[in-house]
């Protein structure tokens, strides 16, 4: 066993794991943040999306230890201080970007992670940066209407939600 | 204008915000203090002889609880199957054993031989990798004419053969349905294969179980679609439990689209592990293992003959399927390619003559079962690839063809066992030319032209039948269960509602659409009501969600309750009120007596119904009442989808360039939730007909296990959808007047995707006359140069 | 997985020592090596992660104009820093897996590894890089010695890759729908002495040059110079995503298409 320490969420977290434990383990049993899901296992899924010092990760692709002395950033702390739904949250409930919630948090990271990158992505560009991020339930096309809102787009000419 | 609540409104899904902030309550989240995990070890080879499994060596290593193998099992019950088809003869059905672990042979690719339990799933894995297996193996049995034939292998050796049924429904005379064929003016016979899939929800299955010794009471934690029907299946037929003693809890279930449905035998395997080991025992399926274990879906090989008349009438039809149920029976399996399948083939039109021929094959495969639309989707596409390539045949619009040829007076009864009650088939077909712009197609087509591609429009018309349905019928069909659905509505003092159901949610939002319709009843906020669901211990018995049911059934459950909570919170009010009940009524959350001003407001009786000092002698306290739901009928959701494709005819790649969706689902509690389900089924579909392949080598192993091999539909797939639901006929037998929308998108889009296809490639000077799905870039090259 | 030690150093020199440990391996960002643990296909006693060192991170210009990247430096980080100096190359990194993987996943593990269907070695092919380990510098073309087979030895470390900037150059490639990964990709690199094309995701042998295609390009670098060519489909992979045939003539269209892309 090595211990790990890291920021989670802006608190400061640390355990002892196996060189073996992944991040997603490591995020889902040992500090009970089950937000992040496991849908894969060959990193195709993207519902364990997490940000690693900013950046979009699969986080059941990386050691625990790979992320010793990062920021992490997960689903759990993506809400405004009051606690409210955040712009890109709010957006995924407003355009019923979800359904049954289970790609769900990885596809609100991927979300917030394009939007840094890419304020105003087009349709084209929302659906190409989701293609390490499966959804089975919504065919995609609130989840793409989802964040053109959330990036401060008029979606209302896009077919019904 | 849009409602702002209640029933046709667009209410924002309450569920949402726990998905959304990571704090959903998914299977694998829930941890049991001191529990050990099981590894399954699983088949590498399709068929095979066991010799022996020795587990001795894994029995001494670190961590580990206990090893089982089948002989563990030996005074157990197998997993069972819920419906007994009777074959043509009137014989029922071949029905082998289904162990939970392999005994005497294994029969596909991830059959499971043996388990670990472990303290920890990697201590599991490692004693697995110990154990010794001497297995001989045996030729695999994969293509299903081969395995019709006599003399072929057999999957298993008490069988007579490899034949679960041979089953026939509608015109039983040879001769009759041979001279409608020799005096049509044409006939049209196509050769399909509906592919094999994956339903690969994006959470793998998982099953927790608990079993406290001083009370003898177990609990079983899994990712299902119906609590109820795992409890009752576990108990009653694999491991002879009373049902009182064991809870079965489905908490948030992330996607099901019938996979979900059917009993497994890791849920029992833990459930009786749980006890044998004196610990919690926890199962959590990587997605390898899900592409080896889940049922799968589809995989039929049909011929199907339509004959018309000298004016295009169809005046018959005829169609042989093979259909895979794979080396076991799983739970409803073998009703698919029966009851949900030979029952559609009229579809949506006024055929007279119709014959449906199914063979239903053991395999060494995965066991397929019902996916998203079940058997339904398999009719659709047999019927509508048949119309669309007689239209081609004889030069006529499709549409019209369509069209000419609809059922248009209600109720109908089919040559193949159904009643439609209602519909409008033509209504929807014209929302869809509205909708889908075709006019405004040779134009595209030319654009597209002139970019160097190949540009084709499909229509597609599809019926199904929902609501899944009378258990009186169900029954003399062969069904083991009644198909009813429950709810009980609890009153609460302060007025607020706690609606008890049997449906499930698993993405469906019913704790935001049933919550709609109550609410609207009474005349409260919506968010006096909640649904509770997913908990054997605290909902009545209803038989869970699948077959776009929910609302037809579990819904009208919901409303009779919430009537029989109504009338007697009138009792309660005309008492208050020293009025007549029958002069009570309520609006609005207020009762009032008919034309006075004298008013009582719904929190005021709930209270005096748990207060009830005040109260009516011959009126029992309280407020809570519970309806158990049989419908008369099927529903029977229809519509027509259009889809628009380019093809690149240097590489084959097809991509979806439109699609439009006009379905009847009668009323509609949500339409921003019936738009979703739309949408996604639509996903699904042209999943299945573009991308999605399950295939096995020629020795049984499965090439596409995994992600990597298995295309799933991304976001860069697929295209923004058209979806109108405004034609609507009102269920005309259950109190809502709804039909059921989960599967319709499923359904109605692979013909709509393959016909485009098509008509593309034929646009090019080609003839093409069917491409077998998914239609893959390297298929369509080889069509155009063939 | 097998448990494993997990050791992360700060240098080159610290790496070199930790993989010299009995059945030690490199870890990149992962992102291939990591599901391959998880089937327990593999079972290294260390993992010597490589994401630690910063002389092997980056991307910068040497003296004679070529393209450095160090190997352990991201896709993402190629695809953007990159994108300056030899822009077909950022559009290569920018088009692996997906962003996720992207920023996770390194130039030295892919070459490393060199998966048939990967995507950096047609760019390493097609650019005659050069890789630089932690001992030697070894030309692409002897690199490249089969499906999952480099030359490189027991614990040698690829330190960073050069590449030559060609005068246009262009990457086409055509998705396996499911993994994404090239079902057939083709790297196309036009230089003052000649034209070099590189294949991935089409043989059995992985990643190759397509010669015929490099001679008549070089002698006239038009798309219908490669009219006549046709690939020998022998050696293709055939598998449920394209039969042989079809990868052959998607290797004719991706170069075609290659080539218009640099006109």
């Amino acid at each position: 066993m090595t211990q790990v320490s890291m920021t989670v969420n802006g608190k400061a977290v640390s355990g002892d794991v196996e060189g073996r434990t992944l991040l997603s383990s490591f995020l889902r049993e040992h500090l009970s943040l089950t937000g992040t899901h496991v849908g894969c296992d060959t990193a195709q899924c993207g519902a364990c999306v997490v940000h690693v010092n900013g950046e979009a990760v699969k986080s059941c692709n990386m050691l625990a230890l790979e992320a010793d002395g990062s920021e992490v950033g997960t689903i759990e702390g993506q809400a405004n201080p009051d606690g409210s739904l955040n712009v890109i949250q709010q957006a995924f409930q407003d355009h019923h970007g979800l359904q049954c919630g289970f790609c769900t948090p990885g596809m609100v990271m991927s979300a917030a992670a394009l939007l840094k990158e890419n304020p105003r992505p087009t349709e084209a560009e929302v659906r190409k940066y989701l293609e390490g991020n499966l959804c089975r339930c919504t065919g995609y096309h609130n989840i793409v209407k989802a964040i053109m809102a959330a990036s401060g787009q008029d979606v209302s000419s896009i077919a019904a939600e | 204008m849009p409602k702002d609540s209640g029933i046709g409104a667009s209410s924002k899904r309450r569920e949402d915000v726990r998905f959304l902030t990571g704090a959903g309550n998914y299977t694998d989240d829930i941890n049991v203090h001191g529990q050990a995990y099981v590894h399954f070890l699983r088949s590498d080879i399709a068929h095979g002889r066991i010799k022996s499994v020795d587990t001795s060596a894994a029995e001494n290593m670190p961590g580990v609880v206990k090893v089982f193998t089948g002989k563990d099992f030996e005074g157990v019950g197998g997993m069972p199957c819920g419906w007994e088809v009777t074959d043509r003869h009137g014989a029922p059905m071949q029905e082998p054993p289904h162990p939970i672990l392999a005994q005497g042979k294994v029969r596909h690719v991830g059959d499971p031989i043996a388990a670990v339990v472990a303290d920890s799933l990697e201590q599991a894995r490692d004693a697995a990798e110990a154990i010794a297996l001497d297995i001989e193996e045996l030729p695999a049995v994969l293509d299903m004419k081969a395995a019709a034939q006599d003399g072929a292998t057999l999957v298993h050796d008490d069988l007579k053969n490899n034949i679960c049924y041979d089953w026939h429904l509608g015109e039983a005379d040879n001769a009759k349905l041979d001279e409608v064929f020799a005096n049509a003016a044409h006939v049209t016979t196509l050769d399909l294969v509906n592919n094999r899939l994956v339903a690969n929800p994006m959470e793998p299955r998982v099953a927790v179980a608990e079993y406290k010794r001083g009370t003898d009471e177990y609990t079983l934690y899994t990712t299902s679609q119906n609590p109820h029907v795992i409890r009752l299946l576990m108990c009653a037929f694999v491991l002879g439990l009373p049902e009182h003693k064991v809870r079965v809890v489905a908490p948030d279930v992330g996607g099901g689209f019938g996979t979900k449905i059917f009993h497994y035998a890791e849920e029992a395997f833990c459930t009786f592990a749980a006890k044998a080991c004196g610990r919690p025992v926890k199962w959590t399926a990587s997605r390898s293992e899900a592409f080896m274990s889940d049922a799968q879906g589809r995989d039929h090989v049909s011929r199907i003959e339509l004959a018309l008349d000298a004016d295009n009438n169809f005046v018959g039809l005829r169609t042989d399927t093979y259909a895979n149920l794979g080396a076991y029976l799983s739970t409803f399996s073998s009703s698919v390619p029966t009851w949900l399948h030979g029952t559609l083939m009229a579809g949506n039109y006024k055929t007279p003559v119709i014959q449906v021929n199914v063979k239903a094959m053991f395999t060494n495969t995965v066991p397929v079962d019902a996916y998203r639309g079940a058997g339904r989707p398999e009719a659709t596409f047999q019927l509508e690839r048949v119309i669309d390539k007689a239209a081609r045949e004889l030069g006529v619009d499709p549409i019209a063809l369509r069209r000419q040829n609809f059922i248009t007076e209600f109720p109908y009864d089919t040559p193949v066992a159904l009643t439609y009650d209602t519909g409008n088939y033509n209504g929807t077909m014209d929302k869809l030319e509205a909708a889908a712009d075709l006019s405004g197609f040779a134009a595209r087509r030319a654009e597209s032209e002139a970019n160097g591609k190949l540009r084709g429009l499909g229509i597609n018309c599809y019926i199904e039948a929902c609501g899944i349905a009378p258990s009186n019928i169900v029954g003399m069909l062969g069904a083991r269960a009644g198909l009813y659905d429950a709810a009980t509505v609890r009153v609460n003092a302060t007025g607020s509602i706690s609606v008890m159901v049997g449906a499930h949610s698993h993405g469906q939002g019913h704790e935001t659409a049933f919550p709609q319709v109550v609410a609207d009843m009474i005349g409260i906020d919506e968010s006096m009501v909640e649904i509770v669901h997913g908990d054997t211990s605290k909902i009545p018995f209803g038989m869970g969600t699948y077959g776009s049911r929910s609302l037809a059934v579990c819904g009208s459950a919901m409303v009779k309750a919430t009537e029989k909570v109504i009338d007697k919170a009138k009792k309660i009010a005309a008492h208050l009120l020293e009025a007549s009940e029958a002069d009570i009524e309520l609006k609005d959350g207020q009762f009032t007596v008919a034309g006075t001003d004298k008013s009582v407001a719904w929190g005021d009786v709930t209270l005096t119904a748990y207060v009830p000092h005040n109260f009516p002698l011959e009126v029992e306290p309280g407020l809570e009442e519970t309806a158990f739901y049989d419908p008369a009928n099927f529903t029977f959701p229809a519509g027509a989808y259009a889809c628009e494709v380019e093809v690149d005819p240097e590489t084959g790649q097809v991509t979806i360039e439109t699609f439009t969706a006009a379905d009847d689902f009668g009323n509609i509690i949500n339409p921003m939730i019936v738009d979703g389900q739309v949408h996604g089924g639509i996903g699904q579909g042209i999943g299945q007909a573009l991308l999605e392949n399950c295939a096995y080598d020629e020795n049984g192993q499965l090439l596409s296990a995994s992600f990597m091999d298995y295309a799933m539909p991304r976001a860069d797939d697929l295209p923004f959808y058209g979806v109108d639901h405004s034609s609507q006929t009102p269920c005309t037998h259950n109190p809502l007047g709804v039909k059921g929308c989960g599967e319709a998108g499923a359904i109605g889009s692979p013909p709509a995707v393959v016909n485009a296809v098509l008509d593309a490639l034929n646009s090019g000077g080609k003839t093409v006359d069917h491409i077998d799905m998914p239609v893959s870039p390297s298929r369509v090259w080889a069509a155009l140069n063939s | 997985m097998y448990n494993f030690e997990f050791e992360k150093p700060s240098t080159i020199a610290d790496a070199v020592a930790a993989m010299g440990g009995e059945e030690a391996q490199a870890l990149g960002g992962g992102q291939t090596l990591i599901p391959t643990l998880k089937q327990r296909l593999a079972a290294p006693s260390s993992l010597v992660s490589l994401t630690g060192i910063p002389e092997m991170r980056g991307v910068c210009v040497e003296d004679d104009g070529s393209v450095s990247i160090g190997g352990a430096t991201t896709h993402a980080a190629v695809a953007a820093d990159a994108a300056g100096n030899y822009p077909a190359l950022a559009a290569l990194a920018g088009q692996i897996g997906d962003p996720a993987v992207r920023n996770r996943g390194t130039i030295g593990g892919s070459i490393a590894n060199n998966d048939p269907a990967a995507c950096y070695p047609a760019g390493a092919l097609g650019s005659g890089a050069t890789i630089v380990t932690n001992n030697r510098q070894i030309s692409a073309d002897d690199f490249f010695e089969g499906m999952f087979s480099t030359a490189l030895e027991e614990g040698e470390i690829i330190t960073s890759v050069r590449f030559p900037v060609p005068q246009a150059a262009s990457y086409q490639k055509f998705l396996q729908p499911a993994s994404r990964f090239a079902l057939v990709g083709v790297f196309l690199a036009r230089f003052a002495d000649g034209v070099r094309v590189a294949v991935t995701g089409a043989s059995e042998d992985g990643v190759f040059r397509w010669s015929e295609a490099e001679q008549a390009l070089s002698k006239e670098f038009r798309p219908d110079a490669l009219m006549d060519l046709r690939i020998n489909a022998m050696n293709m992979i055939a598998d449920l995503h394209g039969s042989k045939a079809y990868r052959a003539h998607l290797v004719s269209v991706m170069t075609k298409r290659a080539v218009e892309a640099c006109m």
